[in-house]
Order: structure tokens, then C-alpha cells, then sequence
């Protein structure tokens, strides 16, 4: 008798499978150190696109806001044409390893973090305008603060990047390769689990995949909570 | 505390012909007035007069349509402040409230190393220091303010401006707020105050300017303004009769 899905988990968990190890160690390392990448960029992008005032800002805030419904296997394209033999990043000799993963997935969550961003930020200012600038703050003086204080809020902004992230399939498949023990994600494995037709086996790595999500907003939701409880 | 500038005082601030104009409406007309060193004038008027905007212009929070606002001495062509604006309701930080100062501290350009002792200083001088540590943001509307006091106390402003500071706190937190307000003038800080209290007027008032539609209607020693208004608007206002 074939096992249920809940029942390959487990035992897939229990067993603490290497193989699954490493494909759950590789899809979090991945989307982290996108997460981590989008966050370091995209926070002070998103505070200087609020703040700032120049030509073209609305045209800006319109693409970026349009470029967070991006699909993930467009997304996927460009950063393969990049790194491709003959694309212009080429001769790093990334395709097809977990930098080109990671590298696309900061493409596609880049925009939700500036867009969100811009958004937090700019109805912050609109709380703080008066009292920085009396007390001497430029606008671009106010982004470091204004990003400390909206940190709860950015904290979800986050989270939304990394949900993006950990669940997509299409860029981190056409960059990556989905090389056995090198490139294999756990999406990527519930996508070729499921076309081999081993439906058992793909619901529960889909299982975990949605078990580590929760976990991880779990975390994210109590160390907010705490921070905020500690700070006000 | 004057004495801390050294000789350059930015006051007298001379006001003159200054008119706000903002979506076509005439907010602010043809107002000039003085303000001396170490003076205390409170600006009443019916709600909608134009007060708070005659502390933003001053301040430099809003741009004139017309008129000059000029101040004193080499400082005036100085960007860093030395008048400081205390708001009805002050924007806290979200960390504590001895983070909030150094921040103010940085944003005026103090080194690092000097921040935190000034900061420390500001907090005891007005009872503060059981509070340094705690968030601002949790602290009670009366000491939110208090310490927005102390925050602008300790940029050591020659003049303060104070844009209704209790109207929005109880009897006792606006006794505290009205004490700290006495305690600065007392070392020499100008105060510019606007308040609908006319008790908090007559007790912190040298001179009034009483405002009417954007406009000065009156402007005369407190004791005068109180005991005889001279126009038949601020007779009106301070036998409570004028309210818009």
C-alpha cells in the first residue's frame, strides 16, 4: 500500500533524509540570502524614492509598483540571458549554480521591498515631517531614521519578499537548473515530483515547504512583538 | 543661557509685512512684529486665525509668500538653528526617550562624544531621568511633552517657540508643562507661545499679540491687552464671546 503524503512527511522528517536536508538547506539558503540582499537594497531605494523629488518619480513609482507582479520565469529569463555563455555577465560562470538562484530571486522580490517601502516610509514622513525638519533634519537625513522607526512595518514588507521567494518556482528552475544536489529546490523537486507522478512524495515536500513558511513568519511575528514590546 | 551664544544673539527676530497666501486664500496679512531677547510673547486669537501658522513661518517650516522674517547678527545666515519649536502633539521617536535627545543632538551637529551627557543633563534638569530609558513612544501625553520640552531645551535655543503645548494634556500635566516653560524663560530663552488658555496668557504673557483672520489686531503689553483691550475684536475674545 502507497503512503499518504502526511505519512511520507513524517518520515521523511523523521528519518531526516540527506537528500531532503539538502534540498531544504539549499532552497532556505537561497531565498535568505535573497531576502537579504533585496532588504539591504531595496530599503534605502524605497525610503530615497519616498522622500526624494525629482522628474519622472510618478513614471518611477508606477514601474516598480507594476514590476511586483513580475513572473517569476520572465524574471528567471532575464538573469539566464545575463549569465548565459554568451550574455554579458557570461563569463562569471554562473548559470546553473545557487549565486544565479539567488541573484534572480533578489530580481523578483526587489520590487515588492522598494515599492512597499516607498509606501511605509512616505506615510511615515507625513506623521514626522514637522518635527525632523525643526529639528534640523534634511530629507535624506531622515531616511536612516525614518527606516529605524518604520522597522516593524518593514519587518512585513520583508516577509512578503521572503514568501515571494520560497514559494516561486519558474526563475530559480530556469537559472538554476534543478540539478540534483546542487541546484534542486523544494520547489523545484514538487515540480518534478509531480510530473514523474510520485504525488505522495511532492505533498509532502510540499507540506514541509509550508510547515518551514510558517515557521519562519512564526519567528519573524515573535521577534517583532518582542521588539516592539521592548521599544514601543 | 544667553550667555552661551557669546555676543551674537539671533533676536531681536524683526518680522515684517508678512503674508501667507495658500491655495488662494489670504492666511496670514501684512503681519510684522518684534521679538525681543529674553521676552515672553503669547499669541491668542479665535481658532482659525492663522497662530500656529505665524510660528511655522517664524520657524521656518513654511515659506512666506511675503514680508521678511529677519534675524539677528552673523547668525542669520547660519543653517543651524538656535530657535527651537516645541508642537501640540510632539513626534517621539520609537526608542527611548534619552535616544530621542541624542538624536536631536546629532541632527544639530553636537559630536558624538558630547551627546549623551548633554542629553543625560536635559533629562535631570527638568526631573526626567527616571524616564531616560524607558520608549518614548509608551510614555503619557504629559510626559511625551515634557520630554519634547527637554529635547528642545537641550538644543540650547535662545528662543523657544511653543505652539499650544498643553491644550491637548490635564490640569496637573499642564501645571508641569507651564513650570518648565517658567524655569527656561528664567535662564533667558525668548518664548513665543500660542495658547486658547487665557489663563495660561495673563500668567506667561509679557506682551500679546492678539490675532484676528490672519491679521494683528492688537499687540500690547500683557497687563493692557487683559485690562483694557483697545479694538472691539479682542474685547469680544476676552470676554469669551469671540471664538471664530
Amino acid at each position: 500500500m502507497e503512503a499518504g503524503p502526511f505519512a511520507t512527511a513524517f518520515h521523511l522528517l523523521a528519518t531526516f533524509d540527506a537528500t531532503l536536508a539538502q534540498i531544504v538547506g539549499l532552497s532556505l539558503r537561497v531565498t535568505i540570502s535573497a531576502v537579504a540582499l533585496a532588504a539591504l537594497i531595496g530599503l534605502p531605494l524605497g525610503a530615497a524614492l519616498a522622500l526624494a523629488r525629482f522628474p519622472g518619480r510618478a513614471a518611477v513609482i508606477v514601474l516598480v509598483n507594476a514590476l511586483m507582479g513580475l513572473p517569476p520565469v520572465v524574471a528567471g529569463l532575464v538573469v539566464y540571458l545575463l549569465l548565459s555563455r554568451s550574455g554579458p555577465l557570461g563569463s562569471l560562470g554562473l548559470l546553473f549554480t545557487p549565486t544565479a538562484m539567488i541573484v534572480a530571486q533578489t530580481a523578483l522580490i526587489l520590487p515588492i521591498v522598494i515599492s512597499l517601502t516607498r509606501q511605509v516610509i512616505e506615510d511615515l514622513w507625513a506623521e514626522y515631517e514637522e518635527q525632523l525638519r525643526s529639528l534640523g533634519s534634511s530629507r535624506m537625513r531622515a531616511i536612516p531614521t525614518l527606516l529605524l522607526d518604520a522597522r516593524f512595518a518593514l519587518t512585513t514588507v520583508l516577509l512578503a519578499g521572503l514568501g515571494r521567494a520560497i514559494a516561486e518556482v519558474g526563475a530559480v528552475l530556469i537559472v538554476g537548473g534543478n540539478i540534483a544536489g546542487h541546484t534542486r529546490t523544494m520547489t523545484t523537486a514538487i515540480a518534478l515530483e509531480t510530473s514523474r507522478g510520485d504525488l505522495a512524495l511532492a505533498l509532502a515536500l510540499g507540506i514541509i515547504l509550508v510547515g518551514l513558511t510558517i515557521l519562519l513568519n512564526g519567528a519573524a511575528f515573535a521577534a517583532s512583538r518582542i521588539g516592539r514590546r521592548m521599544t514601543g | 543661557m544667553s550667555a552661551m551664544h557669546g555676543s551674537h544673539s539671533i533676536l531681536p527676530l524683526r518680522v515684517r509685512g508678512l503674508g501667507l497666501t495658500l491655495d488662494g486664500a489670504r492666511l496670514i496679512n501684512d503681519v510684522s512684529f518684534d521679538i525681543p531677547p529674553r521676552s515672553r510673547t503669547v499669541v491668542i486669537g479665535p481658532n482659525g486665525a492663522g497662530k500656529s501658522l505665524l510660528l511655522r513661518l517664524c520657524h521656518g517650516l513654511l515659506a512666506p509668500s511675503e514680508g521678511d522674517i529677519s534675524w539677528s547678527g552673523p547668525a542669520a545666515s547660519d543653517g543651524r538653528k538656535r530657535h527651537a519649536m516645541v508642537f501640540q502633539r510632539p513626534v517621539m521617536l520609537r526608542r527611548s526617550a534619552l535616544a530621542n535627545l541624542t538624536h536631536a543632538l546629532a541632527l544639530a551637529g553636537l559630536p558624538l562624544r558630547e551627546r549623551n551627557a548633554r542629553a543625560e543633563a536635559a533629562l535631570e534638569r527638568f526631573g526626567l531621568g527616571a524616564l531616560a530609558h524607558r520608549p518614548a513612544r509608551v510614555l503619557s501625553g504629559g510626559e511625551q511633552q515634557r520630554l519634547a520640552i527637554a529635547r528642545a531645551w537641550a538644543l540650547r535655543p535662545e528662543l523657544l517657540f511653543l505652539d499650544e503645548p498643553t491644550s491637548a494634556l490635564d490640569p496637573a500635566a499642564t501645571r508641569a508643562i507651564e513650570a518648565m516653560i517658567a524655569t527656561i524663560h528664567a535662564e533667558g530663552v525668548a518664548i513665543v507661545m500660542t495658547t486658547h488658555d487665557l489663563g495660561q496668557a495673563r500668567r506667561h504673557a509679557d506682551e500679546v499679540l492678539f490675532l484676528h483672520r490672519g491679521r494683528i489686531v492688537e499687540r500690547s503689553p500683557a497687563y493692557a491687552f487683559f485690562e483694557r483691550p483697545a479694538t472691539p475684536e479682542a474685547r469680544a475674545f476676552v470676554a469669551g464671546e469671540l471664538v471664530w
